[in-house]
């Protein structure tokens, strides 16, 4: 597994706030038991009408693709647990989230995906969608390590990041399976010491 | 030790490890499964030769996809019947216990844990679905996950997580006469925002809390991460063991006695602290209607729509406006609707169909309205059909299906077309939610949607108490 330290590239900017994961895949697509055409999907009931006829987004739009970083709002991917929102985004092309905030489930999905999902200000959210808005051409970096998001005039941003999810990124360990299963000894320590493992059989340890 | 919140203790008891990265290695004591979240961990599983760790510590059912009309096989819908093959196939690879269609436990994953005995206090609890905080309820510490997070669970029966901080919620005084769960926790979400959560646990409590029924508690809980909070408990107490005396999976006999005074023990400190306090006063609640696009959009039934230069987000108001064709200022009383919902993990279990049915019965649906009442679960389904309940919703109009989610998330055949208004006992009103990319929900209480179906439109409940 491959270490994160810095995400860099074009971005595009999806403004609004509360974006939930219904809005990024609609339900009657979760119903693929593959994620592999999931990179066809994102905002697809935005991108296109009844007759599927092209509507104005930024997914659309020929200056954003093959952008790599998503610029958004305020709770980003609130809603459903569905993983199949991050993996949309992940398969579009979307390789870092950075947003005023995010749903907690799709922040947890999306860093075991490899992608992640950076908090900064409102006013530098602001100052990016603009900047990137007037010249989609422009190259942004996270920068996990130094936890700064850098501009190409030089200047850089703040950003937050739950620190264990930094850690998996940038050790190699955001696809934690293999982390977990070094454990089971005590994994099955943990579990003998919990009394409804055993159905409250025999004195409870307390 | 004094001074830890059921969050601290339960989290303490579960914390395997700290991993290198920072992060907990938590055990989780009940994995629950449905068809639409797992075929990807189940073919991640099978690609990597990992085995399941726990299988007795996972238990499945179908509930999203279903249909509630016919449930016969094979499904009318290809990529339906497909999913339901691949999850009986990955229970029987997997040696998971499956309560598939036919069962009589099968239903809504968060109607049948509780409702079985497997959900219990001081327990951790993780399903690939948001709503798996209704499991709180029982002060049990439950969450949604990611269907990579469902593949580490049965590989290893742990997740790699981050401890959150404990907001304690306390809804004082007691609801009026037509006031529900629902409009509790929408009051709640209206309060603190759809994202007011965001890095809390949400502890319910106060008067009200203490005097609802496990049903009621369960629908607070379920909307906790419609508040941006992951997790939604209350602490278990006589009410929680009174239920669970005598289910299926719960402890027997003096084991029960041990797990009682473990429960207990599990609970909140009296001198507990809590990283934030917030009061609500639970008198003052009215019954609740979303107009908007997010559950924290919410106005009393008796008020009017908000204008956007009133509230602090004008931008998000006026996309919900646009989206629902109303105008502010104009009252939520009157909306006309064309369908009515009464089920989903929020309000499906028997009491709610209790309350729905008070309102509709020796009563008519209005002729241009599409109501249906679709139970929780099986179970569910035969209480209410011993209580007569099925009845009491045909006779006045209503169609009584077969239980599932039905139309909270149109993965089934129940959904809404065009532009239809629905008014529905769900959980969420996002745009496309039910099925149509046009289509609008207001959510509401199951008394507030058996009203609305009467009438046609927005009535308060009240009016029939």
């Amino acid at each position: 597994m491959s270490e994160i330290k810095q995400v860099g590239g074009r971005a595009v900017v999806v403004r609004g706030h509360d974006i939930d994961t219904d809005r990024i895949v609609p339900a009657r697509y979760l119903k693929e038991i593959t994620f592999s055409r999931m990179g066809e999907y994102p905002f697809i009931d935005e991108r296109y009408d009844a007759d599927g006829n092209t509507v104005e987004h930024p997914f659309n739009e020929a200056r954003f693709q093959g952008a790599e970083l998503l610029v958004v709002n305020r709770n980003f991917g609130c809603g459903s647990s569905r993983e199949h929102a991050p993996q949309a985004l992940y398969r579009w092309g979307i390789r870092a989230v950075i947003g005023e905030s995010f749903g907690p489930i799709f922040a947890g999905s999306s860093v075991l995906l490899g992608m992640p999902t950076v908090m900064v200000s409102p006013e530098d959210v602001g100052r990016l969608m603009t900047l990137v808005e007037s010249d989609p051409q422009v190259e942004l970096t996270v920068d996990l390590e130094a936890r700064k998001v850098r501009l190409p005039d030089g200047s850089d941003i703040d950003i937050d990041i739950s620190e264990g999810h930094r850690n998996a990124l940038t050790t190699g360990s955001w696809d934690s399976t293999a982390l977990l299963l070094g454990n089971m000894d005590e994994v099955a320590q943990t579990a003998e010491k919990l009394p409804y493992t055993k159905n409250f059989e025999g004195p409870a340890p307390l | 030790m004094s001074e830890r919140t059921l969050y601290d203790k339960v989290w303490d008891a579960h914390a395997v490890t700290v991993l290198p990265t920072g992060q907990t290695q938590l055990f989780i004591g009940l994995h629950l499964v449905h068809e639409v979240t797992t075929p990807q961990a189940f073919d991640m599983m099978r690609e990597r030769g990992l085995s399941i760790a726990y299988p007795q510590r996972t238990f499945a059912t179908a509930d999203h996809i279903i249909p509630t009309d016919t449930q016969v096989r094979p499904f009318a819908d290809d990529q339906a019947e497909a999913m339901m093959a691949a999850l009986e196939r990955n229970v029987r690879d997997f040696d998971i216990e499956f309560y598939g269609l036919g069962s009589d436990r099968q239903g809504i994953v968060h109607v049948i844990g509780p409702q079985l005995g497997l959900t219990q206090p001081g327990m951790t609890l993780a399903c690939g679905d948001s709503h798996t905080s209704t499991h709180g309820a029982f002060g049990t510490l439950a969450f949604g996950i990611g269907t990579s997070q469902v593949r580490d669970v049965l590989a290893t029966q742990t997740l790699s997580m981050d401890r959150l901080n404990v907001r304690r919620i306390d809804v004082n005084g007691s609801l009026p006469l037509g006031v529900h769960a629902k409009d509790v926790i929408l009051t709640i979400i209206r309060t603190l925002g759809v994202g007011g959560g965001k890095g809390f646990a949400y502890e319910y409590g106060g008067a009200v809390l203490d005097a609802m029924n496990m049903d009621e508690r369960m629908t607070v809980c379920n909307m906790s991460i419609e508040g941006g909070a992951l997790v939604g408990y209350v602490n278990p107490d006589g009410t929680t063991f009174d239920y669970l005396l005598g289910r299926p999976f719960a402890p027997k006999g003096e084991a029960f006695d041990r797990a009682m005074a473990y429960w207990r023990s599990m609970a909140s400190d009296p001198d507990a602290r809590y990283d934030d306090v917030v009061d609500i006063d639970g008198s003052a609640i009215e019954p609740t209607v979303t107009w908007g696009i997010n559950p924290g959009q919410a106005v009393g039934v008796l008020e009017s729509l908000p204008r956007p230069e009133d509230l602090t987000d004008p931008k998000t108001v006026e996309k919900a406006y646009q989206h629902m064709g109303w105008e502010p200022g104009a009252p939520i009383l009157g909306t006309p609707i064309d369908v009515a919902f009464i089920g989903s993990c929020t309000n499906s279990r028997l009491s709610d169909l209790v309350a729905a049915a008070r309102v509709a019965k020796g009563r008519q649906v209005s002729s241009d309205v599409r109501a249906l009442v679709v139970p929780g679960s099986v179970e569910v389904k035969k209480q209410a059909e011993a209580a007569g309940l099925d009845r009491v919703f045909t006779e006045a109009g209503f169609q009584w299906r077969e239980a599932g989610c039905s139309m909270c998330l149109a993965m089934n055949p129940d959904k809404l077309n065009g532009r239809e208004v629905c008014a529905s006992s769900s959980n969420r009103n996002f745009i496309g939610r039910q099925g149509s990319p046009g289509g609008r929900t207001l959510l509401m209480s199951p008394a507030m949607v058996a009203a609305a179906a009467l009438n046609g439109r927005v009535v308060d409940v009240r009016e029939y108490n």
